[in-house]
């Protein structure tokens, strides 16, 4: 078992997407300047090649095993289940991942890409500085030079992150354009890219960007619901009845749900960032909120102004804090497979104290929209049933802006 | 025939080389924008390129991503930039206009509505950077169909299947990007960029624009004796920031640069006439 890209067991699979072009239905595609269409067709001519040589699965295996501590458990939260009153909880602990979240899954596949396509540079994205943190280590694991972009104002929030990102030997370069935040830094790292593209891969961080990166960073995040399907069967003899995941660019939530499509019995749902509330406008919900439009090499829901502008966005997790989703999110909204909702600041940051207390698991802001919706929908499903929240990351990074939203100095 | 054609005709015949300057529209300011046009065909610009802010010019280096910002700050849209070149287009019936930006706000619009507000605007072609062949299709067709011509660009990467695919699917010219990276880059490599256009003239009898980091006089007349035209961005837009209290310094500095580019070009094109 390694990284296909579809679920075994399907019984009646639909025609894999995306297509040849990278395209789900009317979504993704290949929306960049020319310059990028020769190294993306040279990235996916190597994707295709590597996903399928059985070495490369193997090496991809024993790091997701020996370096980033590989399966996750997946762990019955008796205790919080129990207070709610309805569906039993799981947690899928990407949050006891080397590094503190899902991330790692991905830029590991990626860092081995780009280590057999001879590329000595890595660059990357970030917003919370999850990314880049994970960029970073497996960067200075394979002795790579890396060079992280990020927003400045998001630099301002997760200084932590930066200053880790720099211990590991990564420059992190401060993006003043824009509306400074994970947008800017995407656009700022597609420029290193195009200016250097002979030595350089781009590690996107999450399942947006030009294609082969949406299916490319899914398949690399898949293990985590081929683990939960075959942990869960082990634990219940059947499949959960339904999935919550955070969704910001939508790695983890795609990570988690793909090895379900075909499970029609398995409800999907996707979380979204409300910020300050949906009719507030402050917010980072395209899929809840907004509309489809081309932005960083894809088509899909995008928050846009009626001028076709990309507007700022808000939410208290950086991670979720993106105009943007990925193309395949946009797919499953239409065609109903999953449904996505979102939840606000206040809303997570309950959810984040309710958890911790209940459970002595402190979980990221971003995971935390997944367990404030957990929390709605377990007592709506009833006792006998059980659903499972991807945990995507640790709250350590957040307590700063934890205890700052709380008017506590730390 | 299209303007674009037409001009690219004309100027063969005459054994001269079509200089373009790139402005973004709205930038400093809104006002500053027809006039401005105006100024730069008075100086030399043989056609003229329009940039629609946006607002995440991926492909675009720090200079016009500035501009882009300065035009945002106006609310400038793609509506007001058509309205600039319908005022533009009250008295110049003949420069052609060509719109370079990205695909989002076109998608807004509507491809249909879209081609066909631009063609009564008096637009001749259209740049859209983030669409290449395999997503443009859809908008080139809605373009064709009102007489607009897709302008498409063409990179040191693009291999010799990619050539050919675009060649097949531009018209007005190709605009050939001189080097791996955004605009306002710095180092160009003459050499490398000669034989690129001679790999493209092979499968195309259109036009060859060259752009990308072109930023004084004597490297524009090196690459005309190359290229059919040359294309001029963030070194004009670069005085806009040289004046930032002075949009009147700024257009004086754009237009004599424009000028001395074009003094250049005139100096050392071959006096040939081709057929
Ligand atoms: C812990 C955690 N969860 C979720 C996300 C959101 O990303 P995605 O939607 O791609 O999973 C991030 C991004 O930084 C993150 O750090």
């Amino acid at each position: 078992m390694a990284i296909e890209s579809a679920a075994p067991n399907m019984a009646s699979e639909p025609a894999p997407l995306p297509d040849a072009n990278g395209h789900f239905g009317p979504y993704g595609g290949m929306f960049v300047a020319e310059t990028l269409m020769g190294p993306l067709a040279e990235l996916r001519a190597a994707y295709e090649h590597f996903v399928s040589d059985p070495e490369f699965q193997a090496e991809f295996d024993t790091d997701l095993a020996d370096y980033v501590g590989r399966p996750s458990p997946l762990y019955l939260a008796e205790r919080w289940s129990r207070e709610l009153g309805g569906a039993r909880i799981y947690l899928k602990r990407e949050d006891l991942n080397h590094t503190g979240a899902h991330k790692i899954n991905n830029t590991i596949g990626q860092a081995l890409l780009a280590k057999r396509m001879g590329k000595t540079r890595i660059i990357a994205e970030t917003g919370a500085g999850q990314h880049g943190v994970a960029s970073a280590t497996v960067a200075a694991r394979l002795g790579l030079e890396c060079v992280v972009y990020m927003g400045a104002e998001d630099i301002e929030r997760q200084k932590q992150n930066v200053y880790r990102m720099q211990l590991l030997g990564a420059r992190v370069v401060s993006v003043e354009s824009g509306s400074k935040t994970l947008k800017d830094a995407l656009n700022e790292a597609m420029r290193d890219w195009v200016t250097n593209v002979d030595d350089t891969f781009y590690i996107i961080g999450t399942v947006a960007g030009p294609h082969p990166y949406p299916a490319m960073v899914r398949d690399f995040q898949t293990v985590i619901g081929r683990e939960t399907r075959r942990q869960f069967l082990e634990r219940e003899g059947r499949l959960p009845d339904a999935l919550v995941a955070c969704v910001g660019g939508g790695s983890n939530a795609i990570g988690l749900f793909h090895p379900f499509l075909a499970d029609t019995s398995v409800e999907l749902h996707g979380v979204e960032a409300a910020g300050d509330g949906l009719d507030t406008g402050r917010h980072a919900a395209p899929l809840c909120a907004g509309r489809p439009g081309v932005l960083h090499g894809n088509r899909t829901y995008l928050m846009e102004d009626d001028d076709g502008q990309i507007i700022a966005t808000h939410s208290i997790s950086a991670g979720l804090d993106y105009p943007g989703v990925g193309p395949e999110h946009a797919w499953l909204k239409d065609s109903g497979r999953a449904t996505y909702v979102a939840v606000d600041d206040s809303q997570a940051l309950a959810a984040f104290h309710t958890l911790t207390r209940t459970e002595g698991i402190i979980p990221a802001l971003e995971s935390s929209h997944a367990l404030a919706y957990a929390a709605e929908l377990a007592p709506r499903l009833g006792s006998g049933k059980a659903l499972v929240v991807n945990l995507s990351g640790r709250g350590d990074k957040d307590i700063h802006t934890v205890a700052t939203h709380e008017g506590m100095a730390l | 025939m299209s303007r674009i054609e037409n001009r690219f005709s004309i100027l063969r015949q005459a054994g001269r080389k079509a200089l373009i300057p790139f402005i973004t529209a709205g930038d400093p300011t809104p006002e500053v924008t027809v006039p401005l046009l105006h100024e730069l065909v008075a100086a030399g610009a043989d056609l003229l390129e329009l940039g629609v802010p946006f607002s995440d010019p991926m492909a675009d280096g720090p200079v016009i991503q500035r501009a882009s910002e300065r035009a945002l700050a106006h609310g400038v849209s793609l509506h007001d930039v058509l309205d600039m070149v319908t005022a533009f287009r009250a008295s110049d019936a003949d420069t052609p206009v060509i719109l370079m930006g990205y695909l989002n706000p076109i998608e807004v619009f509507g491809y249909q509505v879209f081609a066909s507000a631009a063609a009564a605007a008096g637009v001749d072609g259209i740049l859209t950077v983030d669409a290449p062949p395999e997503e443009a299709a859809p908008l080139a067709e809605a373009l064709h169909g009102v007489g607009i011509d897709p302008i498409f660009l063409l990179a040191p990467t693009s291999g010799p299947e990619r050539i050919e695919r675009i060649c097949a699917l531009a018209s007005g010219f190709v605009y050939y990007v001189s080097t791996k990276g955004v605009t306002g880059a710095a180092s160009l490599d003459l050499a490398e960029i000669a034989a690129k256009l001679d790999q493209i003239r092979a499968v195309t009898r259109l036009p060859l624009g060259v752009g990308f980091g072109i930023s004084d006089a004597e490297r524009a007349a090196t690459l005309a004796q190359v290229a059919d035209a040359v294309i001029v961005g963030s070194a004009l837009v670069r005085q806009i920031e040289v004046y930032p209290d002075d949009p009147r310094a700024a257009m004086a500095a754009m237009t004599e640069l424009l000028g001395s580019m074009r003094t250049a070009i005139d100096a050392a094109a071959p006096q040939a006439v081709e057929a």
